[in-house]
């Protein structure tokens, strides 16, 4: 069962994944990657991550999602039409990417992968394990991340700015 | 045989960097480019969830954490500088933006 589930859930987000690069207004490419957000999601449910699931729905579906949303609509793009590369370009884009795909997959076919433990039996990715190691081994990037945020927060109020 | 070997995570997510390599190639528009780059990090973020599951170690899983943090503030910071961006030229179209090259 779980194997199905893994198959539906990657060929709905390389489908949607494609769909992004390919479909042309941008409105509809923000709602492709939002349902590729949402794969990604299901796979960390898969993966017995719910943190990371709670998570990612949350910032990326919801907060960050949104956030081009609006530019998107704010910026008024989907009247403007579709400016393209050059025929040439495009070929030699897709035919790059072709051979990196090429590249990676002959690469990690070499890989020895050991693996150490039943992954359906994983504890790890429970909210109450994650939040022990977090908070006992990594406290100060934590915290950190916090100042980065306000920093972030800070220089986007400033750039967003009418002068 | 029923579970999910971790091979065919390192392929899924191959698979979909390449297509936001290949998106990051392709489009002229700002913002697509900026979404093909959200692609690959999530797709990388997939990777480093189920390798921390599969070796039993929640360090992993804190990165993917930390990876969403820096990439929030990321895209908060680069959606303000596009709609600047679009204030001084009218376009996301990044051919406008080649005086930036030297």
């Amino acid at each position: 069962m779980k194997i199905y589930l893994f198959y539906f859930l990657s060929i709905l987000a390389i489908y949607s994944a494609l769909m992004v690069v390919i479909s042309k207004k941008p409105v509809h490419t923000v709602l492709y990657l939002t349902l590729t957000m949402f794969c990604i999601a299901g796979h960390y449910v898969l993966l017995n991550a719910q943190f990371l699931a709670v998570v990612h729905v949350i910032v990326y579906a919801g907060a960050i999602m949104v956030l081009f949303l609006f530019t998107v609509m704010l910026l008024n793009l989907n009247n403007e039409g579709e400016f393209r590369k050059s025929a040439l370009v495009r070929i030699a884009a897709v035919v790059a990417g072709g051979l990196l795909m090429i590249t990676l997959v002959a690469a990690l076919k070499q890989t020895d992968i050991l693996q150490t433990t039943d992954p359906t039996l994983t504890q790890i990715g429970l909210v109450k394990n994650l939040g022990k190691v977090l908070y006992r081994d990594y406290l100060l990037p934590f915290e950190a991340s916090s100042i980065l945020f306000l920093s972030a927060m800070v220089g986007a109020v400033l750039l967003g700015k009418k002068d | 045989m029923d579970s999910i070997n971790i091979n065919d995570y390192l392929l899924f997510c191959t698979l979909m960097f390449v297509i936001g390599v290949v998106g990051v190639l392709v489009k002229r528009n700002a913002l697509a480019i900026f979404m093909s780059i959200e692609l690959m990090l999530n797709s990388i973020n997939l990777l480093l969830a189920a390798f921390s599951v599969y070796m039993n170690d929640p360090a992993g899983q804190i990165f993917v954490f930390f990876i969403m943090v820096v990439a929030a503030a990321e895209v908060a910071i680069g959606l303000a500088i596009l709609v600047m961006v679009y204030r001084y030229t009218h376009s996301v179209d990044i051919h406008l933006l080649n005086r930036l090259k030297w």
